[in-house]
């Protein structure tokens, strides 16, 4: 177990600027889930991090010991690449074995920690195989076996389940959740993936265009998003954003659409008339007969259980509401509420969220904001 | 009405069948006999050689063509393998022979290790002069050995290693081609793999023993059959540097077995030549699952 400080890495390739300076303090046996579109610096941070590219400016330090300049093999890290990286002419066991015969450790120790490997991972009978016998979540495993056994300080994880099928990735995320619990191992995870960033993560850095747009506990990412780029990218479908101004007083947001919807989490502290965003996740609309948003709706999509529906405002912005139970027909109009509760605001200008004075709306869970402390 | 137009389609459709059939036969006989004409260009040589080598001296001498096995054909190998052409060289078969073995295994051996270095050196390493000293390997691909021969002539003779095997072999290990085969092969590598083992804590001596050397098995058993028979097969550069029969290799023994029309011993010259057929041929044909294996599947 160690932690994991990143302190103002820059990169830059070329004349472009990769990563602007991105700080991070990871906990001992913490689980940091690095998410964002493609592109945005993730996997460029993880490997500096691994030590697999040169960070331009800034420092790596592991268990407080600056590893900036070393190379991969002596910082003590493990990685678990994206399509596995497996030696091809290696047996499974020889693939788990390979970094351990490099440290030149005694043949006893090393088949011993395989084989402990293995039984963790369900590994045991396949372990003379060649990688290309093996399906795809038994490679994924190799290649997490192969990065246990070394019980490295920190596990690097790019992507690792991204080449799997979609039940597959599900099981193995619920696997490496559990493996890293179980082992308590500090690690940094990079995915693109949303839902696997949600489940996975003791905290998550969304990062966009080279920043680190929020660095929060899952839960405060979805229910309070920094700003209008992190309210877009997590939470599926993404939230509705509609254009509104601050009503005199600062008390309530007039949005263009029709509707003034009250803040009753307090006063914004800003000019009236203020440009704002106001975010709306689908889930959290309500259809009522009342309804002051009148929804054109254009297209009904069937999820089963439930239902998305796409549509129109008066004032041609578009909008999505995920409905259980009966759905509308397109063509049809459909009368939305705005629980007041469940409204993000945002600055149009910047896309920084604007909270309330009052600030009681603050759902993270006592236990996480405890554990964050902890980490601290 | 029906029954006499359905007779004569019938019957039309019964000729134009057998027109078919007749066409389809007629083309298999074209293509059967230009095959055949193929194989016969191509073998017929080689069972001539093969026939005048069980002959006596007298036979092919007297300007027949003996397309029939004589009686003489163990004599002849024993004659060609131990003592050679009494009336030319004298030199036996069995040295030139060994001469072009060791050529031929020393080039193909050389030629592997050179090229396998520096086509990892070129694929895995970033240094100053990197596509310097690839392009210049590339280049020489361009240019036909007789224009460097001169000067290699020149080089090795001051060197003072006209007449050794290290004159015989060494200016022939270099070779762009393999050298360009592995640096393909090189780039199929994924990336991961290279840094998989550099997280492994895996140098790049240990890299390139470890993981580019097992992988580069059927490429090399590639080049192997290949480096192999050119090694053998070398004329131009063996007729220069050697100049006594100490290290001559069989296929210029062969030349030299040819004296004057009269002063040839055509039998032995036969038999000499199937002999010298026989370890290229053994090569491909012992090695050819893996010869195909490495030029058409790179392992990943």
């Amino acid at each position: 177990m160690a932690t994991l400080t990143v302190e103002g890495v820059r990169k830059d390739f070329a004349g472009t600027h990769v990563l602007h300076g991105i700080d991070l303090a990871v906990g001992e046996g913490e689980m940091i889930v690095i998410v964002g579109a493609s592109g945005c610096g993730k996997t460029t941070l993880l490997r500096i991090v691994a030590g697999l590219e040169t960070a331009s400016a800034g420092r790596i330090l592991i268990d407080g010991a600056d590893v900036t300049r070393l190379e991969p093999k002596d910082r003590d890290i493990a990685m678990v690449f994206q399509n596995y990286a497996l030696y091809p002419h290696m047996s499974v066991f020889d693939n788990m074995a390979y970094g351990l015969k490099i440290r030149g450790l005694p043949k006893a120790e090393i088949a011993q920690r395989v084989q402990q490997a293995a039984d963790l991972l369900g590994l045991g009978a396949l372990l003379a195989r060649r990688p290309r016998q093996l399906s795809g979540g038994q490679r994924q495993r190799v290649a997490m076996g192969r990065a246990i056994v070394r019980e490295p300080k920190l596990f690097l994880f790019d992507e690792p389940l991204s080449n799997l099928d979609a039940k597959l990735r599900v099981q193995m995320r619920a696997e490496i959740k559990r493996l890293q619990r179980r082992l308590g191992v500090t690690s940094l995870y990079v995915t693109h993936d949303q839902v696997e960033a949600m489940t996975l993560g003791d905290r998550l850095v969304v990062m966009h265009q080279g920043r680190a747009e929020q660095v929060a506990t899952p839960m405060e990412v979805w229910s309070r998003p920094a700003n209008t780029f992190v309210a877009g990218f997590i939470g599926a479908p993404a939230m509705n954003f509609l254009a509104a101004t601050l009503a005199p007083g600062g008390e309530a947001a007039v949005l263009k659409a029709g509707p003034t919807i009250p803040f009753i989490d307090g006063r914004r502290p800003l000019p009236d008339g203020t440009a704002l965003t106001i975010g709306i996740r689908p889930e959290h609309l309500v259809a009522a007969s009342d309804g002051a948003l009148a929804l054109k709706v254009d297209l009904v999509e069937p999820l089963g259980a439930e239902a998305l529906v796409h549509g129109l405002l008066p004032s041609g912005e578009e909008m999505t509401v995920r409905m259980s139970g009966s759905s509308p027909l397109p063509g049809a109009i459909l009368p939305l509420s705005v629980p007041p509760l469940n409204v993000h605001v945002f600055e149009a200008e910047s896309g920084r969220r604007m909270d309330g004075l009052h600030e009681f709306r603050k759902v993270q869970p006592a236990a996480s904001v405890a554990k964050q402390a902890a980490d601290r | 009405m029906h029954a006499p137009v359905a007779a004569a389609a019938l019957a039309e459709a019964e000729r134009a069948t057998r027109a078919a059939d007749r066409a389809r036969r007629t083309g298999a006989i074209v293509t059967h006999a230009i095959l055949i004409l193929g194989v016969a260009l191509f073998a017929l040589p080689i069972w001539i050689v093969l026939m005048g080598s069980t002959h006596d001296a007298a036979t092919v001498s007297r300007g027949e063509v003996p397309l029939l096995p004589g009686s003489e054909g163990l004599a002849n190998y024993l004659t060609a393998w131990g003592e050679g052409s009494a009336k030319t060289t004298r030199a036996p078969v069995s040295a030139m022979m060994l001469n072009s073995f060791v050529m031929a295994l020393l080039i193909t051996f050389g030629k592997i290790a050179i090229s396998l270095t520096s086509a990892y050196a070129v694929v895995f390493f970033r240094f100053p002069g990197r596509m310097i000293a690839f392009w210049s390997i590339f280049i020489t691909l361009m240019l036909p050995v007789e224009v460097r021969i001169f000067p290699t002539f020149k080089v090795v003779s001051d060197l003072g290693l006209v007449n050794t095997y290290a004159g015989l072999i060494v200016p022939l290990i270099a070779s762009a081609t393999a050298t360009l085969l592995f640096r393909q092969f090189f780039l199929t590598i994924p990336d991961e793999l290279v840094e998989a083992a550099k997280m492994d804590g895996a140098g790049p001596m240990r890299f390139f023993k470890d993981v580019v050397l097992p992988l580069s098995t059927t490429n090399m058993a590639a080049l192997f059959v290949i480096m192999f028979v050119y090694g053998w097969n070398q004329y131009l550069w063996p007729l220069l540097i050697t100049t006594t029969g100490d290290v001559e290799t069989i296929v210029i023994g062969i030349v030299r077995m040819l004296g004057s029309e009269a002063d040839t011993d055509w039998h032995i010259v036969m038999a000499t030549t199937v002999m010298a057929l026989i370890p290229p041929v053994a090569v491909v044909i012992l090695m050819q699952r893996w010869f195909v294996k490495g030029l058409v599947e790179s392992e990943k």
